[in-house]
């Protein structure tokens, strides 16, 4: 049976969904029900980075921004007001989406470095505001006291299984969307004006305005994941915003491929999954880490799962 | 915010010469830092993650080398050398294999290199903060200028850097080398065809820029705590002011070094909780209304 690429990619998230809310019927783990959660919301930040950088070609070094905005707007929507969780949830993406509009309102015309440098800039911008406006944010203490009403459907999210179940469906259906938006015309789009943006300029294309909307979108992307991690730490912390948090998503995309959707996923858990294990054997994680980066990136030279795609080409188009 | 206190300040001559002189130190401490990232970008392209680590390791060197000699001149000097020479061989054992690929690609080059070292001054020198005091030969009273005490280290310091900006400018402008650099910022292909060794040119400029962040962290140990981490908030102001000053500009980089230092010197005292957020506006504004920044060459 031959399957539509939508169909065929709907039925992976099924099929890949199904596996992660079964699994824990059959085996209670702690760790991996943490460590999926996590994922959860740094695979949605990554991968929303890779519509950025391996779609569209803009090198962002500033998404950190709204995966710290996400988590911010939503833990002071739930701490602020009484609304419902979805509610506050879909207000923080808003918000973070309109955030974005802004920001790249002003960025997407630059040059490549310039572009990478400007969305540094801002989020420094966006963390040196959450600092120093303490009477909102808490400062460099984080916002403190726990999110109340953590429910949803019944579902009682301050259970690790079911926020290990709500952050699956919510990852499973946003990378769904992400990759629906990837393959669409204009997800065609972007790639045009990654490879010649000259030749897309000359075809009709409004270069500033699909990079805006790439922009954007994956700002708001950026936010869910935020959103996902404010659920996990019970509040925000600014280290959330800060840059080193955006490398961790660039080295995601790069570490699994940018030229595969499933790449920053897989590298998120790479990252993720290096992380449990080496700090279990030795404080030094960064000197492991590096060494495993300097091996992928003089070794492969390329991410893991576009590596395997060059290695194994599927059969003859 | 308090623009009383900074209205206050700017009226006080002794306010104006202590803040003016932070202002210059941490400015001139930068330019050394940021002239390295603005050549080996001029001349290669390549924007030098791992910068802030040259400088964090000078420092090291500098504050062990002055426990073995006991002299601080030794200390800078072997700073320097030291910097020199890790910034050859970076150059060529990683960086000169990612030439020409992805901007990301060289970015997890760099980035791999800065978490490993930081790993490594935390086996070395342990992860604590250390102190490695005023030299001896300086610990004398300061000096007065207009009511405002300045140390006489922060003149050395400033003079050190200045000279050095002198001499940096001087001999790209003069010298046959300084000028074959230009060329190579320029066209390194055509160069390279005109019979000079580009091989050997890029490692003389990562030799000078890894010297020259070695020379500002064996300077900044006495004034400044030695800790591991410190490379990475230097890198990143180290890119504001190259960007700001045009990348690839070395007046660039001193004009903008000293103008984010003067921000930082007065900023404390206007904008004590936001004197890092005056730094990213002040960024932001320049590479809107001036992309390619002050002194840059637009393409």
């Amino acid at each position: 049976m031959k399957l539509r690429p939508a169909q065929r990619d709907v039925t992976i998230a099924a099929i890949a969904l199904i596996a992660i809310l079964v699994i824990p019927f059959f085996h209670r783990s702690p760790a991996f029900e943490d460590f999926i959660i996590r994922l959860s919301a740094m695979a949605l930040f990554a991968t929303s980075l890779n519509l950025l950088v391996g779609n569209t070609g803009m090198v962002s070094f500033g998404h950190g921004m709204f995966y710290g905005l996400g988590a911010y707007a939503f833990a002071l929507t739930m701490q602020m007001t009484g609304l419902p969780l979805p509610v506050a949830a879909v207000l923080a993406i808003a918000f973070t989406s309109l955030a974005a509009l802004c920001v790249g309102a002003i960025c997407v015309r630059l040059g490549t470095d310039y572009f990478a440098f400007i969305t540094l800039a801002f989020q420094m911008l966006l963390y040196s505001l959450i600092i120093s406006w303490q009477s909102l944010t808490g400062g460099d203490q984080g916002l403190r006291g726990g999110l109340p009403r953590r429910e949803i459907f019944g579902f009682e999210l301050a259970s690790q299984l079911h926020l290990y179940q709500f952050c699956a469906v919510v990852a499973v259906l946003g990378l769904l969307a992400l990759r629906h938006i990837s393959a669409s015309p204009f997800g065609q789009t972007l790639r045009m004006i990654r490879d010649n943006e000259n030749r897309a300029s000359f075809l009709g294309v409004v270069l500033w305005r699909a990079r805006l909307w790439a922009f954007t979108i994956a700002g708001g992307f950026a936010g869910l994941g935020g959103v996902l991690a404010a659920l996990f730490v019970s509040g925000a912390y600014p280290e959330l915003a800060d840059w080193p948090n955006s490398g961790q998503a660039i080295f995601a995309v790069m570490l699994g491929g940018i030229n595969s959707f499933l790449g920053p996923v897989l590298g998120a858990a790479i990252l993720l999954a290096l992380n449990d294990v080496v700090t279990r054997f030795t404080e030094y994680y960064g000197l492991v880490l590096g060494i495993v980066i300097l091996a992928f990136a003089l070794g492969l030279r390329r991410g893991v799962l576009d590596f395997l795609r060059l290695a194994w080409p599927r059969g003859s188009k | 915010m308090d623009l009383d206190a900074l209205g206050a300040c700017l009226t006080t001559p002794a306010c104006v010469v202590t803040q003016t002189t932070s202002g210059l130190i941490v400015g001139m401490l930068l330019f050394l830092v940021a002239a390295g990232v603005t050549l080996i970008f001029g001349v290669l392209k390549i924007v030098n993650f791992a910068h802030g680590t040259f400088y964090m390791l000078g420092g090291y060197v500098a504050y062990t080398a002055l426990g073995v000699t006991d002299s601080y001149a030794l200390a800078v000097l072997s700073a320097t050398l030291a910097m020199a020479l890790f910034g050859v061989l970076f150059e060529r054992a990683l960086m000169s294999r990612v030439y020409g690929s992805n901007v990301l690609m060289q970015l997890l080059v760099c980035y791999a290199v800065v978490l490993i070292f930081d790993d490594v001054v935390k086996i070395v020198w342990g992860p604590e903060f250390h102190a490695m005091g005023m030299p001896p030969a300086f610990q004398v009273p300061p000096l007065f200028i207009a009511g405002g005490v300045v140390p006489p280290f922060y003149a050395v310091l400033i003079g050190i850097a200045a000279l050095i900006a002198i001499v940096l400018g001087l001999g790209l402008s003069m010298t046959r080398l300084g000028k074959t650099v230009r060329a190579a910022a320029i066209n390194a292909q055509m160069v390279s065809a005109l019979g000079v060794n580009t091989t050997l040119l890029f490692a003389i400029v990562f030799a000078v820029g890894g010297g020259l962040a070695g020379l500002a962290g064996a300077l900044a140990a006495p004034v400044r705590s030695l800790s591991p981490g410190m490379g990475f908030s230097i890198l990143i102001e180290s890119f504001i002011v190259t960007v700001i000053g045009g990348m690839g500009s070395i007046a660039g980089a001193l004009v903008s070094a000293l103008l984010i230092g003067m921000v930082r010197g007065f900023g404390t005292i206007g904008f004590p909780q936001f004197t890092d957020g005056l730094i990213y506006i002040l960024m932001i504004a320049i590479l809107l209304l001036r992309p390619q920044g002050l002194f840059g060459r637009s393409s």
